[in-house]
């Protein structure tokens, strides 16, 4: 195997592709500004039978779900200390920081005071399953951006060249880097660890969530076993986003995938999806909740879809040796992986909860949408940012001579 | 080199120990939720209530929400509509037909329920809500956020928030009048209805009421008291005649809203063991491994 070492890709940002990306991100940051300027009334379709809608689904539910590949690679590479699969720890902990950060973007512009959002590092409730999750999401993501500065000090240890009345500062600021690189390679791996263990309280703690909404949430997707299903569906995605941005990846700046790797991480994915639909059928079969299937509603339905679609499917192709033979076997069933869990975060927080006295049913208005897909955008064209600008991902050494320049 | 890194990688192990445990000695108890003997209630008896929407006005007036004259409120109008407590309005009468006795409709005065094991205590982020010694659970503006998980907490669907206020948008819902009880006066409700419809008193003591009433009368009322064991039990309770499901009362056991959510929450975090065991446990491990990468040479840097 060659010898790779994670540097910048070299690849120019703008193609017609990121141009798309950035009209979409536009278009959203049109609606968050009239959601900061008149109220989340003026953008959303929320109300008071149906107070949260697919910014917390979707942006923050979805979000934190599917950054899961940051804590999962880093118990591979760090912990387990699976050398082989150094290379995809970077990526994922990039994907995983920008998720975050989404995600605490998301839940700011929700809030309906987006400038008291500090209350809860000074007013604690340790009842609530929400102040678990915010806390933890707080010092998960302080401890991402920590886990990133190496990357950050790589990137300009030795290579300071500021010009003109700056050019006194490029000394000292090396040495302050350098200074800061020796001492985060001593203490990194408290943080790793802290990672792992921060991610696994709150993956399951967001599972806690709906929980105390109690009858008001249908019985398919309803019970106490929620936690367990949110940590194991959060570790169950995390290859599978691994596997889907690398590969997406590949495509977009014209490497070749590293695929025997990816194909690899591939097998753990169907054994974990079997654990998650044992524990699933298990929770259905004792508490008789597969009755609720027989009316044939939209609840039932989207359940199906979500099992059927989201874990069964992907779990046979995982099982099976396709995925160790071609690269769309392993991309499509990595991205029916993910669409599950995504799903499931919907089902969960949106289609399963059950209003009272509801008039009318909560559908996304165009502005909701519009800002989620614009934070999605944004994400993207920040990871595309990040990985031209640091050494991110792994290219063989000395440099990404065989990457076309297009 | 091993050793060296292993002696590093005790110390700073045992000093994130000593900081998390430190923060989890400082935490603060949860929101108040006292449950006080002689919490108050108040009795509705919908078989008494005549739908002149009194309370209505009351409540508007006590509360300094907009208002109209209390002659507008007799309006039988308002009753075509099914209405639910907003944030301009936190309590409000719907009528029912009755299907017992056509000419005479039931009327049901909603508002929040003060639960005993509320919800919405349970579940703010910040611990917003507080179950008073009075029974009342009242809201601070001074911590709230806006992210409206009592919303999706509350089993009675009852707090409601500005969303049409982009600067500090309030959560709205019945306060049991706490201004007014805590000197000496009725909540505004009680004190004007003309018919009784509305009973003050300690909980126990409006509990025994309602049990006498439904043993005087016992083919006018139906043998529950909604709230008396509802979600672990309310300071609002009501008596019907007729089935609570069809006065859209929400059918709840007598488990107590919080009480699952809580007993997960506090297993996974008893006393910070389960995170520090776990935390422990991985760096066990990453030791090891890191061991036997180190072993075999080729020694990396984390
Ligand atoms: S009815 Fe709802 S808002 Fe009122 S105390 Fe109970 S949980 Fe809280
Ligand atoms: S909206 Fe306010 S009162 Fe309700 S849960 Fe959030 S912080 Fe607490
Ligand atoms: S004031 Fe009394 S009688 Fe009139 S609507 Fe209210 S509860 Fe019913």
């Amino acid at each position: 195997m060659e010898h790779e070492v994670p540097q910048q890709v070299k690849h120019k940002f703008f193609t017609p592709g990121v141009i798309v990306l950035l009209i979409i991100a536009l278009n959203g940051i049109v609606f968050i500004a009239g959601r900061f300027l008149f109220g989340l009334g003026a953008v959303t379709n929320l109300d008071q039978q149906y107070p949260w809608g697919i910014w917390i689904g979707i942006d923050v539910a979805a979000g934190v779900a599917l950054a899961a590949g940051g804590f999962i690679s880093a118990a591979i590479g760090h912990i387990l200390h699976k050398d082989a699969y150094h290379s995809i720890v970077r990526p994922a902990l990039l994907t995983a920081m920008l998720g975050y950060t989404f995600v605490a973007f998301g839940v700011f512009i929700d809030i309906g005071r987006w400038y008291f959002i500090w209350h809860p590092l000074v007013m604690w409730n340790p009842n609530s399953a929400l102040f678990e999750v915010g806390i933890c999401v707080i010092i998960y993501l302080s401890v991402l951006y920590i886990e990133f500065l190496p990357i950050v000090t790589e990137r300009f240890i030795g290579k300071l060249n500021m010009k003109g009345i700056f050019s006194f500062l490029n000394k000292p600021l090396d040495k302050l880097l350098r200074a800061l690189d020796s001492g985060l390679s001593k203490t990194m791996f408290v943080f790793i660890i802290a990672g792992v263990v921060l991610s696994s309280l709150h993956q399951s703690s967001l599972g806690t969530l709906m929980i105390i909404a109690g009858d008001k949430m249908h019985p398919l997707w309803q019970t106490p076993i929620l936690p367990l299903l949110f940590l194991i569906s959060a570790v169950a995605v995390g290859l599978p986003m691994v596997i889907f941005e690398s590969l997406l990846a590949s495509k977009s700046f014209k490497l070749k995938p590293e695929f025997s790797l990816l194909s690899r991480l591939g097998n753990y994915v169907g054994p974990i999806l079997g654990v998650y639909l044992s524990f699933k059928i298990g929770d259905m079969v004792i508490r008789e909740s597969f009755v609720h299937l027989v009316p044939m509603d939209l609840p039932a339905i989207m359940f199906l879809i979500e099992m059927i679609v989201g874990v069964v499917i992907p779990m046979i192709i995982f099982l099976t040796p396709l995925t160790s033979k071609s690269v769309s076997w392993l991309f499509w069933a990595s991205s029916m992986v993910i669409f599950g869990v995504l799903l499931n975060r919907i089902n969960n927080f949106i289609i399963a909860y059950n209003a009272p006295y509801a008039l009318e049913a909560y559908i996304p208005s165009y502005g909701e949408i519009s800002v989620t897909l614009g934070a999605a955008s944004m994400l993207i064209l920040l990871y595309r940012f990040i990985v031209i600008n640091f050494p991110v991902i792994s290219l063989p050494a000395p440099s990404g001579v065989h990457n076309s320049n297009k | 080199m091993i050793d060296k890194n292993r002696r590093n990688f005790f110390k700073t192990s045992a000093l994130f120990g000593t900081v998390a445990l430190g923060a989890s000695a400082t935490a603060k108890a949860a929101p108040e939720n006292i449950l006080s003997d002689d919490r108050k209630g108040v009795l509705v008896d919908v078989t008494h209530c005549i739908g002149c929407r009194s309370c209505e006005w009351a409540c508007q007036t006590a509360h300094d929400l907009p208002a109209d004259k209390i002659h507008d409120y007799h309006d039988r109008e308002v009753f075509k509509e099914f209405r639910r407590p907003n944030n301009d309005s936190y309590t409000v009468v719907n009528e029912f037909e009755n299907p017992n006795n056509e000419l005479l409709p039931i009327n049901v005065k909603y508002q929040c329920m003060h639960c005993d094991r509320p919800a919405c205590v349970s579940a703010c982020i910040v611990g917003a809500f507080t179950k008073k010694e009075d029974g009342s659970v009242v809201w601070n503006t001074d911590m709230c956020i806006g992210c409206r998980y009592c919303m999706v907490a509350c089993p009675f669907q009852i707090p409601t928030f500005d969303y049409h206020k982009a600067i500090q948008p309030d959560i709205h819902k019945c306060d049991f009048c706490y201004k007014r009880t805590q000197e000496g006066k009725l909540p505004a409700c009680v004190e004007i209805c003309p018919v009784e419809a509305l009973v003050y008193g300690p909980r126990t003591e409006i509990i025994r009421v309602a049990k006498h009433r439904i043993k005087r009368a016992p083919n006018k009322y139906l043998d529950h008291i909604y709230g008396e064991d509802e979600v672990g039990g309310t300071s609002w309770v009501y008596l019907s005649g007729v089935d609570f499901q069809t006065l859209k009362f929400p059918k709840h056991g007598t488990k107590t809203a919080p009480g699952v959510s809580e007993s997960i929450q506090h297993g996974l975090f008893a006393y910070f063991v389960p995170p520090i065991a776990l935390y422990a446990w991985l760096g066990g491990i990453m030791w090891v491994s890191k061991r036997k990468n180190a072993k075999q040479a080729n020694e990396e840097k984390i």
